[in-house]
């Protein structure tokens, strides 16, 4: 379906408009009560010479679940990305401004992307288990941080953690993490993450690819979780955002618009941006 | 052809209504006559194999009328030209066996070490660039691989680590052939493991997995099986491979098979005969026959398992 040059036009102005409201206009903050772990400082990161996100400061609480909205392309998923350095994998991203994990800056000279994404995990879009057995799946990220001892009862403890053992535990060496459903294979990434204990969790758009009881699932988890993990989740979900997370922060064509407490941006938005977002004005 | 037709009459004035939807006369006709063709030159390459197949079998009857299977393949002399007359092909099996394994040992880790480099470390431009000059390799003409081993290998041996090295021997010939194999190895390899989606990296770079790691326990074992198919297709094709080892390794078959010395492959034994100024009877030449059919089948059969080798691989991330 082609637009109509007419509604070309009116898209282009409305989103030119938007743009220029967004100019010199100050992120609405409500900073979060609790201790930080990660801190975004002026976090801006250029594809070539395209900039996907525009100076973004951002504090993320400990143990709380902070979900990250906005439209397609507004820069969620790479600002998730910017904070285990996964940018680095792509060719041609620059990064500016700081990460800081405990108020290290992740990005200075001498930091070891390996290092840093050992204590800061992710969880992709789409489930992405290894095709090896479903505790090889688990295992692996012991094996690589060097655990040997007590193996099989942290894969146990981790699979537990991710609401998955009942299901699989039957047939831990004899199926491959391929074999399960789309929701196990989730959780089974999950699981993944959360053997090697991180202290952050980042996961983007974790449901997006599942069936709504799939989906419940993993919200349960991450309620569960944040018990002992940091959770950072992007999501184009609002009523996601809404149900799973603490504080919610929106962005928009590459800037922060507002950050603070879920409820408080989903109820009395601080500014118009954000309440056209979450009524659905645009997106 | 009827497409201007067609066209032009639509642009003059849009059909009525009322126009016919039944196809013009002759049409099917002219469909099924080009499905025809078609399906003739897809056969073709069917009835190709057949027919050699056939030849084959048809050619050694006479052979193996005489000398029963087990004899053919149980005995260790080849003497077809002298009394008493011998026709085992162990010792040429073992010698066709011992230079294809050379080839291997050369061409399987310098393949699959450029494909890892190729895939994992190389820029782009660099792929782009150094693809297309491995491939060059394969396209050498064997001849030339011959030569290069008979007259620069072989001397090169001789002058350095090994001075009792023969003149013909199936040291420098499994080298050689290596190199020949190279390409073949590491195109396919390097096919396998681009193909290792992205996703999978991530995710153990996501753990904390080093490239080392993220290469070593995920890319490669992923692209195990595909890696394992082009072993396979470089074995058949080493096993078949005629001109390296008629001009490098010789024409006396060695037993034990010792590779310093003048080997005989099964394939350079057709060669020796059929080109020999001997006189060759109508049984001698079935004699060829069934080494023919013995190359046949194996290299068939191990083109099957690679075909079925690939096909398991396809299906795991679909």
């Amino acid at each position: 379906m082609a637009p109509t040059p007419l509604d070309t036009r009116t898209e282009t102005e409305a989103l030119a408009q938007r743009r220029e409201e967004l100019q010199g206009l100050e992120p609405a903050v409500v900073a979060p009560s609790e201790p930080p772990v990660l801190q975004t400082r002026d976090l801006s990161i250029w594809y070539g010479s395209q900039r996907a996100l525009d100076r973004v400061t951002l504090d993320l609480p400990a143990r709380r679940v902070t979900a990250i909205i906005g439209p397609s392309g507004c820069g969620k998923s790479t600002f998730l990305r910017a904070l285990n350095r996964m940018n680095d994998l792509i060719p041609g991203v620059r990064t500016e401004g700081e990460v800081l994990f405990h108020g290290q800056n992740i990005y200075a000279k001498g930091v070891d992307p390996v290092e840093v994404r050992r204590r800061i995990g992710m969880v992709f879009q789409k489930p992405n288990p290894f095709p090896k057995s479903i505790y090889e799946n688990v295992a692996f990220g012991l094996r690589i941080n060097g655990y040997r001892d007590r193996l099989d009862e942290r894969v146990e403890e981790a699979l537990r953690r991710a609401a998955l053992w009942d299901e699989v535990k039957d047939f831990l060496h004899k199926k491959s993490g391929l074999d399960l459903s789309g929701g196990q294979q989730q959780r089974l990434c999950i699981a993944r993450a959360l053997a090697v204990q991180p202290e952050v969790l980042l996961m983007d758009e974790p449901a997006s690819a599942l069936d709504p009881i799939a989906t419940a699932r993993i919200e349960d988890l991450i309620h569960e979780l944040k018990e002992e993990v940091t959770i950072v989740i992007v999501t184009h979900n609002m009523q996601q955002a809404a149900r799973v997370s603490d504080y919610t922060a929106f962005l928009y064509l590459g800037r922060l618009v507002e950050f603070g407490p879920t409820a408080q941006l989903f109820e009395n938005p601080i500014r118009k941006q954000t309440e056209d977002y979450i009524t659905g004005k645009f997106g | 052809m009827t497409r201007p037709r067609s066209e032009g009459s639509r642009t003059a004035t849009s059909p009525p209504p009322s126009a016919s939807l039944r196809a013009p006369r002759g049409r099917g006709l002219k469909e099924q006559l080009i499905r025809g063709l078609f399906l003739l030159c897809g056969l073709s390459a069917v009835a190709i194999t057949l027919l050699t197949a056939w030849t084959f079998v048809q050619g050694s009857l006479l052979f193996f009328r005489e000398v029963s299977p087990a004899e053919f393949l149980g005995s260790i002399r080849w003497a077809p030209l002298t009394v008493p007359q011998s026709y085992g092909v162990l010792a040429l099996i073992a010698d066709t066996l011992v230079i294809t394994g050379i080839a291997l040992l050369v061409a399987l880790p310098l393949g699959i070490l450029s494909a890892v480099f190729l895939s994992e470390y190389a820029s782009e431009r660099a792929r782009r660039l150094l693809k297309p000059v491995l491939e060059v390799l394969a396209g050498v003409p064997t001849v030339v691989y011959g030569f290069f081993a008979l007259r620069f290998v072989t001397p090169l041996l001789q002058g350095t680590v090994l001075p009792d090295l023969g003149f013909w021997n199936g040291l420098s010939a499994g080298i050689v052939m290596g190199f020949m194999i190279l390409p073949l190895v590491a195109s396919l390899s390097e096919d396998v493991l681009y193909a290792v989606p992205r996703s999978l990296r991530e995710g153990a770079y996501a753990l904390g997995a080093t490239k080392f790691e993220v290469i070593w326990k995920v890319v490669l074992p992923a692209g195990f099986s595909g890696i394992g198919a082009a072993f396979i297709l470089a074995m058949s094709r080493a096993i078949g491979e005629t001109m390296i080892v008629a001009l490098a390794a010789g024409r006396t078959p060695a037993w034990p098979p010792d590779p310093t010395e003048p080997m005989m492959t099964l394939t350079t034994t057709i060669v020796n005969i059929a080109t020999g100024d001997h006189e060759a009877t109508a049984f001698i030449w079935s004699a060829l026959f069934a080494i023919g059919l013995l190359l046949f089948v194996t290299t068939l059969v191990l083109n099957i398992a690679s075909y079925f080798i690939v096909k398991r691989y396809r299906e795991r991330y679909e």
